[in-house]
């Protein structure tokens, strides 16, 4: 416990005594033998749930939230005491990615114990364990809303509260984790967690059924393979998105000096577009812009982006075609939207000097403004073979002076405006890997090096 | 080879006898229950709204599949016995299918025949094996656990009979052969074929239990299954996107003709396909074919008319090499990767795959080079050819698919 502060301890021990208390069993329950078989059943239930789980994903976010319908049936089933200890065996042995280890384990199972009775004693007092029983169904219903919202309500004032105190924020922003207050956590846990609420309230229904338990476990089937399939679903697009990123590095295969050049603009774009106040579904598509705004370069004979010393008037315009070949490459590409637009037109200038149209003003797209601001700022911020890297108040200095003419001034307003309140911090930069390419032309012996 | 008539014909042709025969009788015997028949078809109907016609996906409309699987094994309504019989269900089921199909036919992409004799034949099958037996009494002195099971081995069943007819179609439709689609029908059924099953039991169980209540109550989880299922399929299907845009580097760049990438890929899909390889299989092999030719993508000036099929053995090795080192660094599929690889090696040494796309490449280039007559002599030159570079089951392969689909050939030769 030693890295932990001491009011995090103080806190973690309350909250387990608490726990505790919680666990005690209320006067005068009717029917013991059967809960305590229903209770373990369920508690051996959840237990393997959460092996299959992490064993499934390891290293997944929350994996434990894939199980809540057997806590909520557990919560809608049994008296509140055997509630509240389905989740203890699994939340005590389950094992934990981070240090410090104990302090963690007890806090979990803390946090879940507490949730469950809160649950169990809100659902119990709108009556909803008769209504289960009778099977009237409307009745139950809004009494698992009632035990859903306040299980939610517990275990995001305990998230909340335990960040707070391990970062050592003051309390008074307790609820303020990387900058989402508490009611918004609370807001985006209910929806899955009414989903889960209503699973567990069928477990629920089933269980007290002449079917018995057998029928109630059906219905985790469902709920497994959505899980799976969400699962499989971030998976797929983080696959995807690796690959639009290292496609993109086939471009430095052929432009060596570009390195890092790509991620460089997308996240320059992204910071452009995340001042200029975007939803996040845009500013994700511009950070796309911005990677591959320069794709087109691969449909460029190498033997022109490799040259040293100046180019014919003729070469330039082979080079210049690249904006087109780029577009006509992501053009197919669905979900790229507004994207596809700044890839062809990230060379236009505000006076209509650019190419490839020679597009002015309000004519060029807002993407497109928002990936030429970028793409300028990283050219003159990075080494180049023709240039130094100019340091970045020298390249904002410049980008303002060309304004107006060359850039809008609402996107330079808005990069300078945001670097100069969180600083540049690229995440590639062009010095980090000094290893050049081998040369194109080189044998295939040396595809290691085309790996990289 | 093909049976005549048709398989898919016959098919057609029982499932419309059945439900002519249950629409008869249920209009000779009138509607029995007719709560439990309104709310079931509404359910049905629903799910088969949900139904999205563009990707393409097993499963299309689970709800509409566990709806109707249910209606078929209800037995009790809230504790009262219900009265309905098979012929009942039929009717039901295809009425709210058409009536739930009926904006997507305004939009152009309804169900197919296919899946309304499917749906017809599997409701028929599971109404008839329960709902006879279970209004004489068979089941009455069963346990309510042994009854649960019952239902889940009916349904079981019922998917793997749905699984087999799925695939006796598509064998019978396009000619694939039958073990490897049926091979590809089973894989869905522990997915979301499951989760159909297990809705379908669990809400035959809860109406019997509280009543019609159930069934908006149930659906719940299985439309979030649906919804977990189509955001994969379109994941899928802009990472497939992605690939094939992205692979048209090579012909923006002039290094190889416009659409050989994407021709190569769709007729090395058919080779493939009548060799039997797997769904899986069958998108790595898309993949590769779409990228096979990446490689020149690092050569300094581009190969004249991209004819890679003709280049000295070294060169061919050392672009295959250069191909395969960038779509490693693509993070897709390893296999993709070695496949791109394996393009100059002798087939003896190839993957099927790699053997596929380089028969197939070296087809196309032939063809395309020929002119009028180009696909046949093409297709004779990689028949000499197999003695080493191209594998003589994969060429006698191809010859299949291009005298099946006699289109393929004419637009390769366009």
């Amino acid at each position: 416990m030693e890295a932990l502060p001491a009011r995090a301890r103080i806190c973690v021990t309350g909250a387990a005594l608490v726990a505790l208390l919680c666990l005690l069993p209320l006067p005068a329950p009717d029917d013991p033998a059967w809960w305590w078989q229903a209770a373990a059943l369920l508690a051996l239930l959840y237990a393997a749930g959460e092996w299959l789980v992490r064993s499934a994903r390891p290293g997944a976010a929350n994996p434990s939230g894939t199980l809540y319908p057997v806590l909520l049936a557990g919560a809608f089933l049994l008296p509140p005491h055997a509630a509240a200890l389905v989740a203890l065996p699994a939340a005590l042995l389950a094992p934990v990615e981070q240090p410090p280890l104990l302090p963690r384990r007890i806090w979990r199972a803390a946090q879940l114990v507490l949730a469950v009775r809160a649950a169990a004693e809100t659902h119990t007092a709108a009556g909803g364990r008769e209504a289960v029983a009778g099977c009237e169904v409307p009745a139950a219903l809004a009494a698992a809303g009632a035990a859903v919202v306040a299980f939610s309500l517990v275990l995001t004032l305990l998230d909340c509260l335990v960040l707070a105190l391990t970062s050592g924020s003051p309390l008074r922003r307790a609820g303020r984790t990387g900058g989402d207050a508490w009611w918004r956590l609370l807001l985006s846990s209910l929806a899955p967690l009414t989903v889960h609420g209503l699973a567990g309230l069928m477990m629920a229904l089933l269980w007290r059924s002449p079917y018995g338990p057998v029928a109630a476990l059906l219905v985790l089937l469902p709920m497994g393979v959505s899980w799976w399939a969400f699962a499989q679903y971030h998976r797929e697009r983080a696959a995807h998105q690796a690959t639009i990123r290292a496609l993109v590095q086939a471009v430095d295969i052929k432009d060596g000096y570009t390195r890092g050049h790509s991620e460089r603009v997308g996240q320059a774009a992204m910071m452009i577009a995340r001042e200029l106040g975007m939803d996040d579904e845009r500013v994700e598509v511009l950070r796309f812009a911005g990677i591959l705004h320069d794709v087109g370069k691969l449909g460029v004979p190498t033997r022109l982006l490799t040259k040293d010393g100046p180019l014919t008037p003729e070469e330039r315009r082979i080079i210049e075609l690249h904006p087109e070949y780029g577009h006509e490459m992501v053009r197919g590409i669905a979900f790229l939207g507004e994207a596809r637009a700044a890839v062809l037109h990230h060379h236009e200038r505000l006076d209509g000097t650019g190419y490839p149209y020679g597009l002015a003003g309000s004519q060029i797209p807002e993407s497109a403004r928002v990936v030429a601001v970028a793409d300028a700022f990283d050219a003159m911020t990075s080494t180049r073979s023709y240039s130094r890297a100019r340091p970045v108040p020298v390249a904002l200095k410049e980008l303002q002076r060309c304004a107006g003419a060359h850039f809008d001034p609402r996107m330079v307003a808005a990069l300078v405006r945001v670097i100069g309140r969180v600083g540049w911090h690229p995440a590639v930069t062009a010095d980090q890997s000094p290893a050049r390419v081998p040369p194109p032309a080189a044998p295939a012996a040396d595809r290691s090096g085309a790996r990289r | 080879m093909i049976p005549r008539p048709p398989l898919h014909t016959a098919v057609h042709g029982a499932a419309a006898a059945v439900a002519g025969g249950c629409l008869g009788s249920t209009l000779w015997h009138g509607l029995e229950s007719r709560g439990a028949a309104l709310a079931f078809g509404i359910l049905v109907a629903v799910g088969e709204l949900t139904r999205r016609g563009r990707t393409p996906v097993r499963q299309a409309a689970p709800l509409a599949a566990a709806g109707s699987l249910a209606y078929g094994l209800l037995g009790e309504i809230g504790g009262r016995p219900t009265t309905h019989g098979a012929a009942q269900v039929v009717t039901v089921v295809l009425a709210a299918s058409l009536l739930g199909s009926v904006p997507h036919v305004g939009r152009g992409h309804g169900p197919t025949l296919d899946h309304l004799a499917r749906r017809v034949l599997t409701v028929g099958f599971v109404a008839v094996c329960f709902q006879p037996p279970r209004n004489r009494g068979t089941f009455d002195d069963w346990g309510g656990p042994a009854y649960a099971l019952l239902l889940l081995l009916l349904l079981s069943l019922t998917m793997l009979c749905d699984a087999v007819l799925a695939a006796a179609l598509a064998h019978s439709r396009h000619g694939w052969p039958f073990g490897p689609v049926l091979r590809d029908e089973l894989r869905a059924v522990p997915g979301i074929g499951a989760a159909v099953i297990a809705t379908g039991a669990v809400m035959a169980l809860a109406v019997a239990v509280v009543g019609l209540w159930a069934l908006p109550v149930f659906s719940v989880p299985l439309l979030l299954a649906q919804l977990a299922h189509r955001r994969v399929a379109a994941v899928r299907a802009t990472y497939r996107q992605t690939i094939a845009s992205l692979a048209r580097a090579t012909e923006i760049a002039g290094y190889t003709p416009a659409g050989h990438a994407r021709r190569v890929a769709a007729l090395s899909q058919a080779v493939g396909r009548d060799l039997g390889l797997t769904e899986p299989e069958l998108t790595v092999l898309e993949y590769a074919a779409l990228m096979h030719d990446i490689g020149q993508l690092s050569l300094v000036d581009p190969v004249p008319a991209g004819a890679t099929a003709g280049l000295p053995r070294t060169e061919q090795r050392r672009i295959a090499l250069l191909g395969g080192a960038v779509v490693r660094q693509t993070g897709v599929d390893p296999r993709v990767a070695r496949i791109v690889e394996q393009q100059a090696d002798p087939h003896r040494e190839q993957l099927l795959a790699a053997r596929i796309v380089r028969a197939v490449n070296a087809y196309e280039e032939k063809s395309r080079e020929g002119g009028p007559g180009g696909p046949l002599t093409a297709l004779e030159e990689l028949r000499l050819g197999t003695a080493g570079e191209y594998a003589p089951e994969v060429v006698e392969s191809l010859a299949r698919v291009l005298s099946r689909n006699p289109e393929v050939m004419r637009e390769q030769r366009g």
